[in-house]
């Protein structure tokens, strides 16, 4: 029988985990430094490729991924180097899909040619707000003519390009978020995201909410209004929501993201990340320290970054599964479900939620409605046993 | 070891004070400066022993102090302190603790005047036949205004104030005077030592070493270690173990004449075995005729316990068994809820009483609870001529058989600044009172009102502190049953009748009364992936209504490959969390509902 991951494939994702400055809402693992010895991080991740390499050799690689951190201060001749390795490690696919976010500075603008020659095909950039005191406000170090600017270069370099925004920012109101979604569309190529503020424990943001001091926050009624008009507009303006949080034209979706919401098998490689491979036969969840020079020393003196490969019983890769699946608006498999947790799931809780507008099942199917999917936790909470 | 004392060297006396006017501080400086506790061992509230009076600056358990005073006239006295609680709660502790001295003090906060409680305590002494001695206290501060608070006692309390010593407990300015005057002003015991032996049980209360201890106050005769005593209530004879005075640790002691205040051990096994004013004689040459003893404290307020973790209910049954040797007044009884599963319905002295239980339960047994809404207990009236307690509104019967309802009324007491006149008189109207006497006593009003007890018990003390920015002070005792039309009220979450939220109410307020528990429920729930109807009902009438409605916004924003393992614990986690709220039919609700639903803002 089929292994389960080739449902959804096999990607790379490499973690940068440096940034100029540490944004207030961001609890991804990132650092300040003052120096960052580029020969060094090239050996370490050049041998953690080769590491996985062996362990996963003949597979075809779909998709790469650069992730931050903030990649695009990487150096070109890194990226190329790594580029290199990669694609004399792996058979790759003939639409290989390789990504690296950015942000819109003009200093990085000025590497985008080089990461183009490189080998990437897909600039993803951090916009976050196209409102300057927004901006500053979220701690971001451009502003909204660097950014249209960045933006500008990107789309003349890449195949392929797709910026982030956030929304549902303090103060701000449904036709002030409209406007600027309507703006958003005339810059968007074929594929943007659209993400509601998160206030995340560990970020500044988090202790100041904590402190009550976040004020303007908008109320659950506003927040789902905004994420409505958001799928209306951009659906009528031909990039729906394949995903919760993610929009594209049709055939223009993130590969590499697909991978994880479709299960399939993805490599991390890098400080603090996070690992899904099939060895042997057994779905293992894979980690690294966080600590990027930790991460540095363990792969120079015991030639692997990991420290926890473990098998994920497979009750959990169902749970796993439904988690990432019915984020997706092409929901997920059943069969495939019943078949890693060994049973099906509750009929009485999905026909409940069926009622209410919430889920659309179909034989062998099962995806969350619009609304479904605006309120998808509590439905996850409902279905996990 | 010391024998006892000659009458007249001996005065038993309590001290009587609002809270915050210093009644423990003058009880640490009187002790400190007869070198009754040495210097090193002293430290603040040193009669208050439990963490919750020495936390919330009151005095729950009356405590007894033996002081030796060598006075100006060249004799030692022995002086025998009984210090009282302060709250109304705990009222019957102080009535029978005046009636084992002879005299009190008085204090008033020199820059604040009388207030309710003081007044209450001092008619329990007056009652008594007490003489009195008033001190005005915090003399030192900027504020104070001795000749203003003399009237004031004299208007107020009536009683003579000329003679007022004035004090300062904190820098122990006046306090030899106060000495002096307990010696010369109070009263001594009578007595006959060779009388049979007739002493009074003041109180009891469980040791942990000693098993209980039994406080006396002998009237006649003497009583000695190893004596066979009787208690003439309960008719059970024991031997005495150990007699000792405190002071306020326990000294040993050979024997307690007439007028002597002291503590006794004898094998008793529970407090309950114990009864406050019994009267204590020897087996083999009883006294005559007893003493004339006290009613026992009633339970007036009801609430039910229930433990958040339905495992814990053996671990509340064990507390509260526990915490019941040692306090008679409080009353247990098991209790099955639909909503809240297997619990205890649980009966106190007042609602100050209920808190302090449910700390002591959560915080010496480390349980998690959920106090259901406070109750009083209703009589009923039944068709066929039976009358019955109710204690909990969820066991009302059916109406066809009830001919009419009764419930508590209280005589309460409030002493408000006249600036805040208006707004208390509205808040004692808003709460059914009918207005008995008013009165002023400069820019003070004293207000009597006749109020039922329950619109008293939940949050009228909360409420009257906040419209009188903590001004107010507060008394009240129970002045009797009367009938009124009230009914149940039921609240129905999603069609769903949960018992736990029932409440007796007036019928002409349980329209305001639904409607705020409905609205305020509807902040209180966590909205569902439904639409959820909550509603008040009396009997099959709707009376109120909101819905609470569904949920629209909970998804997490961003989850990539990264986020597997964290979002998927979070998931689990969060499902466990709700798995610990109360389920009603698909609603879940949290414990803090069951009380917050009833607070009234307004």
């Amino acid at each position: 029988m089929m292994e389960d991951w080739r449902h959804g494939g096999f990607g790379l994702y490499l973690h940068w985990p440096f940034c100029a400055a540490k944004c207030p809402y961001c609890d991804f693992n990132s650092h300040v430094a003052a120096e960052i010895d580029i020969t060094r991080w090239n050996r370490a991740y050049l041998s953690e490729i080769d590491r996985i390499g062996e362990l996963t050799k003949g597979r075809v690689l779909n998709t790469v991924f650069f992730g931050g951190g903030t990649p695009s201060l990487m150096p070109a001749e890194l990226v190329a180097s790594l580029l290199d390795q990669i694609r004399a490690t792996w058979p790759t696919a003939n639409d290989l899909e390789i990504t690296l976010e950015a942000n819109p500075t003009s200093a990085e603008a000025g590497r985008f040619r080089g990461y183009a020659d490189a080998g990437v095909n897909r600039l993803s950039m951090g916009i976050q707000a196209l409102n300057d005191d927004d901006l500053r406000r979220l701690g971001r170090l451009h502003s909204v003519a660097e950014a249209e600017r960045a933006f500008g270069i990107a789309r003349d370099t890449f195949e392929r390009v797709s910026f982030d925004l956030i929304y549902a920012r303090q103060g701000q109101t449904l036709a002030e978020w409209r406007a600027e979604l309507t703006r958003a569309l005339h810059m968007a190529v074929d594929h943007f995201s659209l993400y509601q503020l998160t206030i995340e424990d560990g970020t500044a943001f988090g202790a100041r909410h904590a402190a009550g001091k976040l004020r303007g926050l908008p109320s659950e009624d506003l927040s789902a209004d905004m994420y409505l008009i958001t799928q209306d507009i951009c659906e009528a303006a031909g990039l729906p929501a394949y995903e919760v949080s993610n929009h594209a034209r049709p055939g223009m979706e993130s590969r590499h993201n697909l991978i994880y919401w479709r299960y399939g098998d993805y490599a991390g490689i890098g400080p603090g990340a996070h690992g899904r491979l099939t060895l042997n036969g057994i779905k293992t969840a894979t980690d690294t320290p966080k600590a990027p020079l930790r991460w540095l020393e363990m792969v120079e003196t015991h030639r692997s970054g990991e420290v926890l490969a473990e098998p994920v019983p497979t009750q959990d890769q169902a749970l796993e599964y439904l988690m990432f699946g019915l984020r997706l608006r092409e929901g997920i498999d059943t069969g495939r479900y019943a078949r890693l947790a060994g049973q099906a799931l509750d009929a009485d809780a999905i026909h409940e939620m069926a009622d209410l507008g919430l889920l659309d099942p179909s034989p062998g199917q099962l995806r969350a409605t619009r609304e479904g999917r605006a309120v998808l936790d509590a439905i996850l909470r409902r279905l996990f046993p | 070891m010391p024998r006892m004392t000659q009458l007249d060297l001996i005065r038993n006396f309590s001290i009587v004070a609002h809270i915050d006017h210093g009644k423990s501080t003058l009880a640490d400086r009187l002790i400190q400066m007869t070198g009754t506790v040495a210097e090193r061992d002293m430290k603040a509230q040193m009669l208050d022993s439990m963490d919750i009076e020495r936390e919330r600056g009151i005095t729950i358990k009356a405590n007894t102090v033996r002081i030796e005073y060598p006075a100006k006239d060249g004799q030692t006295y022995v002086l025998n302190l009984i210090d009282t609680p302060g709250h109304v709660d705990f009222a019957y502790e102080v009535s029978r603790s005046m009636r084992a001295v002879e005299g009190s003090l008085l204090v008033v906060d020199a820059s604040q005047g009388v207030e309710a409680q003081t007044l209450a305590n001092v008619y329990q002494a007056i009652d008594a036949n007490h003489e009195i001695v008033p001190v005005l206290n915090k003399i030192d501060l900027p504020a104070a205004d001795p000749a203003a608070v003399k009237e004031n006692i004299e208007d107020v309390i009536g009683i003579d104030a000329s003679d007022a010593i004035p004090i300062s407990a904190k820098t122990g300015l006046g306090i030899p005077d106060v000495l002096e005057a307990i010696v010369k002003r109070l009263p001594p015991p009578k007595g006959e030592r060779d009388a049979p032996l007739k002493a009074m049980l003041v109180d009891s209360w469980y040791d942990s070493y000693l098993g209980v201890v039994v406080m006396i106050r002998v009237m006649d005769g003497v009583i000695r270690k190893g004596d066979r005593i009787k208690m003439m209530q309960t008719g059970a004879v024991y031997g005495i173990d150990k007699l000792a005075v405190l002071k306020p640790k326990m000294i040993d002691i050979a024997e307690l004449g007439p007028g002597e205040i002291g503590v006794f051990t004898a094998s008793i096994k529970q407090v309950r075995d114990t009864r406050v004013g019994d009267t204590i004689t020897h087996e083999k040459k009883p006294c005559a005729t007893p003493l004339a003893g006290f009613k026992p404290a009633q339970p007036v307020v009801f609430c039910g316990l229930f433990p958040v973790d339905a495992n814990d209910f053996e671990a509340l049954r064990d507390a509260i068994e526990k915490l019941a040797l040692n306090d008679a007044s409080f009353s247990y009884e098991m209790e099955t809820s639909a909503a809240l599963g297997f619990g205890f319905r649980c009966g106190f002295l007042g609602l100050l009483h209920l808190e302090v239980v449910r700390d002591r339960l959560e915080r010496e047994y480390d349980l998690d609870l959920i106090t259901t809404a406070p109750s009083v207990v209703f009589k009923l009236h039944m068709k066929d001529g039976e009358v019955r307690d109710l204690h909990n509104p969820a066991d009302m019967p059916d109406l066809t058989y009830v001919d009419h309802i009764e419930e508590p009324r209280i005589k309460a007491t409030i002493m408000v600044p006249d600036d805040y006149l208006g707004d208390v008189l509205k808040l004692c109207q808003d709460r059914r009172g009918i207005q008995m006497d008013l009165t002023y006593a400069g820019s003070r009003a004293m207000v009597v009102y006749d109020l039922p007890l329950a619109e008293v018990v939940f949050d009228f003390y909360d409420r009257l502190k906040s419209v009188t920015k903590g001004y107010a002070s507060f008394d009240y005792q129970i002045s009797g049953y009367r009938e009124d039309y009230l009914v149940k009220m039921s609240i129905l979450v999603n069609d769903e009748p949960v018992d736990a939220l029932s409440i007796m109410v007036h019928r002409e307020r349980a329209e305001s009364r639904g409607r705020a528990m409905v609205e305020k429920l509807k902040e209180l729930i966590p909205r569902h992936m439904f639409k959820i109807p909550i509603q008040a009902a009396i009997g099959g009438r709707v009376i109120a209504r909101e819905t609470l409605s569904a949920m629209r916004k909970d998804v997490t924003a961003k989850c990539y490959g990264g986020d597997a393992t964290r979002k998927k614990k979070l998931l689990e986690k969060q499902k466990a969390g709700k798995k610990k709220m109360r389920q009603f039919g698909k609603v879940e609700i949290p414990q803090q509902a069951f009380i917050s639903a009833l607070k009234m803002d307004n």
